[in-house]
């Protein structure tokens, strides 16, 4: 953590990694023209009613006035008595999207006079900067590095992406409906992961943000910069944001014992019990900012000269994900659930050594009948499974 | 390929709107390669030049509506070593099988001037009905690079990448908004993927073009219609439509009586 003490330094001392600085709207501005210059800068907009990620170049197409109104299967946008362009939680998008694409080509292969050659997917990948990362995302980007380029058989696509990838987040001022970071210990207040960090500071006669560094590339970056340094008030004023956000979360996971609890629970009668609701569609899976799996399907063209290897996102959902010969695992829907909140919530302490879920709630609201993994859990416990209670037939 | 060991390809119509066999000539990049690839045999939609079985791969399109294509497709599977259905008609009895729903009678009483000159079957089947399929491709219509994919599979003698999981699935990826966690009702997560999630792209719920997914739980969609507002008829109507015959639509319509 950067020291308090340096928040008194001051604007003409270089920017460190300890440095406090507040900036204005015209600078953050500044700031998403500097990285143009070298990156693909990629933030929230409003798109078809939600805030989504896309290419942006202009602070007028940040989200300014606008929430999120979030509940199990419900999202809508208000709009907001003030102008605060961070005033909203997390949408459908995670920025999975960019660092694991959701279709991607591994590699083309061509027959020619010497049987064939191998070419890697064209073009080099652009360069990304995020906008407005989340803590919660923060984690999730965590995770997903230990499950890509943490293990000696690095994804050499995530990790170059991953590598180059410039990140500016955001200490949530609002809590969504659906949001338990708090629970998960993954939020609200960014703590590492990024580049620079910004906290919105809005009031009756101000409209600025505290940032803080997390690397050389950021304090460079805030340098160039027109800023000044915060004030003890500015440093209050965002802790006392951080403690309201904690303080207003829409949903609550409690993790004491979970790993146990939902590995001792393979024939719970409440995995039936989601199954009569659930619609295997998958929307939770993909909404997941952790959720990494993929399937590849292998092409050939018409004329059989030209075959291509094509990764997309799968999801532990579809029958064809748990197939193997003679036909698939999980036929039933609550196998499939059990499969994915256990993993998730359980069985991913074990392979990663943390929680699979960093409590950003896409799950609950995208799902469209509203399925709560925190409710799912939390009824997991209220009756766990005995000799006596709790068993079903199996599936 | 030597000009002898060019596969023999045949395209069939039945009970349909040609809709998907003009999928195939819409493949305008692809159509000049498939004709130095296969030898099209017998496609009378694109020419008449119609050269005699037996075929290497049959497509065909369309329902079985009547007693004389009932023995027709007998015989187009008798000169097919595969036989591929296209579309819905094909694969689920499109929709003209809401007739299965009533008294064909009826309709022809209603529709035709002179009743007395049709000669119809009493429903409309798919071909899987009659004859052995080896592949059924969903879609009302039919997405062309599923067919150009079906086809390169059957000629390389591998399985078509073609998933059978919702339109979620296809929605998620292309990043489009969740119209049904935004209170327009869907079949998105029901139906078959394939089509590329084009209604949601557009901000409209998906009619569930491509029939049921893998493993459909119509009850709960049913019944979270239901709490947007819908009402038993118009959860009936739009499970109706050009799937309606097939068994998870078909019984959850009929369980949304009016």
């Amino acid at each position: 953590m950067p020291d308090e003490t340096a928040s008194v330094q001051t604007a003409t001392a270089p920017p460190s990694k300890a440095m406090k600085a507040v900036i204005s709207c015209d600078a953050l501005q500044a700031l998403i023209a500097a990285l143009a210059a070298d990156y693909l800068v990629l933030g929230p907009t409003v798109r078809d009613g939600a805030i989504v990620y896309e290419e942006i170049s202009d602070l007028s197409q940040l989200p300014a006035g606008w929430k999120d109104k979030q509940d199990a299967g419900k999202y809508r946008l208000e709009r907001r008595e003030d102008d605060a362009i961070f005033g909203f939680a997390v949408g459908p998008h995670s920025w999975k999207r960019f660092l694991h694409p959701p279709v991607e080509t591994l590699w083309t292969g061509r027959r020619d006079n010497d049987g064939f050659s191998i070419a890697p997917a064209a073009g080099e990948p652009r360069k990304f900067a995020f906008i407005g990362v989340r803590s919660c995302e923060l984690h999730a980007i965590a995770i997903q590095d230990k499950v890509f380029i943490g293990s000696p058989y690095a994804d050499v696509g995530y990790r170059a992406r991953r590598q180059d990838a410039f990140i500016v987040a955001v200490n949530c001022a609002e809590a969504g409906g659906t949001c338990f970071c708090a629970s998960m210990e993954t939020g609200p207040e960014a703590k590492n992961g990024f580049d620079l960090v910004l906290t919105e500071l809005l009031g009756e006669a101000r409209h600025d943000f505290l940032v803080d560094v997390g690397s050389d590339a950021g304090a460079a970056l805030l340098g160039r910069l027109p800023h000044r340094s915060a004030s003890d008030a500015d440093v209050a004023a965002k802790a006392a944001i951080i403690a309201q956000t904690r303080a207003r979360m829409g949903r609550a996971l409690e993790t004491d014992g979970i790993k146990e609890l939902l590995q001792s629970s393979p024939n719970h009668q409440r995995w039936d019990d989601v199954a009569a609701r659930c619609l295997t569609c998958g929307n939770c899976t993909m909404v997941c900012p952790t959720c990494f799996c993929t399937t590849v399907e292998d092409h050939s063209d018409l004329t059989g000269n030209t075959a291509e290897r094509v990764r997309k996102w799968d999801s532990c959902f579809t029958l064809d994900f748990s197939y193997i010969h003679g036909g698939s695992v999980r036929e039933t829907g609550s196998s499939r659930y059990r499969q994915w909140i256990t993993h998730k919530l359980a069985n991913w302490i074990d392979q990663f050594g943390t929680s699979g879920c960093v409590g950003c709630g896409r799950c609950i609201t995208w799902c469209p009948l509203g399925i709560d993994i925190t409710e799912e859990a939390a009824a997991i416990r209220a009756n766990p499974m005995t000799a006596a209670g709790g068993q079903h037939e199996g599936t | 390929m030597s000009e002898a060991k060019r596969p023999r390809l045949a395209v069939w119509k039945f009970a349909s709107c040609d809709g998907c066999q003009l999928s195939l000539l819409d493949c305008e990049d692809e159509l000049l390669t498939l004709a130095r690839t296969v030898e099209i045999a017998n496609f009378p939609e694109a020419s008449s030049a119609i050269t005699e079985g037996p075929y290497d791969l049959s497509l065909v399109e369309g329902s079985i509506t009547t007693a004389h294509d009932a023995g027709r497709i007998i015989k187009v599977r008798e000169q097919s070593r595969h036989l591929v259905t296209i579309g819905a008609c094909a694969t689920a009895g499109g929709i003209q099988a809401l007739r299965n729903f009533a008294d064909v009678n009826d309709f022809i009483s209603a529709v035709y001037a002179s009743p007395q000159y049709i000669s119809t079957l009493a429903t409309s089947t798919p071909i899987s009905a009659h004859v052995a399929v080896d592949y059924e491709l969903r879609g009302c219509p039919i997405n062309k690079d599923q067919l150009i994919e079906v086809i390169s599979a059957f000629i390389a003698g591998r399985k078509p990448a073609v998933a059978a999981h919702s339109v979620c699935v296809e929605c998620k990826r292309r990043g489009t908004v969740c119209v049904m966690v935004q209170g327009t009702p869907c079949l998105g997560p029901v139906t078959h993927a394939g089509c590329g999630a084009i209604c949601p792209a557009y901000r409209r719920g998906c009619y569930g073009c491509y029939g049921p997914m893998e493993t459909p739980n119509l009850a709960s969609l049913a019944q979270q219609w239901r709490a947007l507002g819908e009402n038993p008829r118009e959860i009936r109507r739009a499970l109706q439509t050009f799937n309606a015959a097939t068994e998870p639509f078909r019984k959850e319509s009929e369980a949304h009586a009016d």
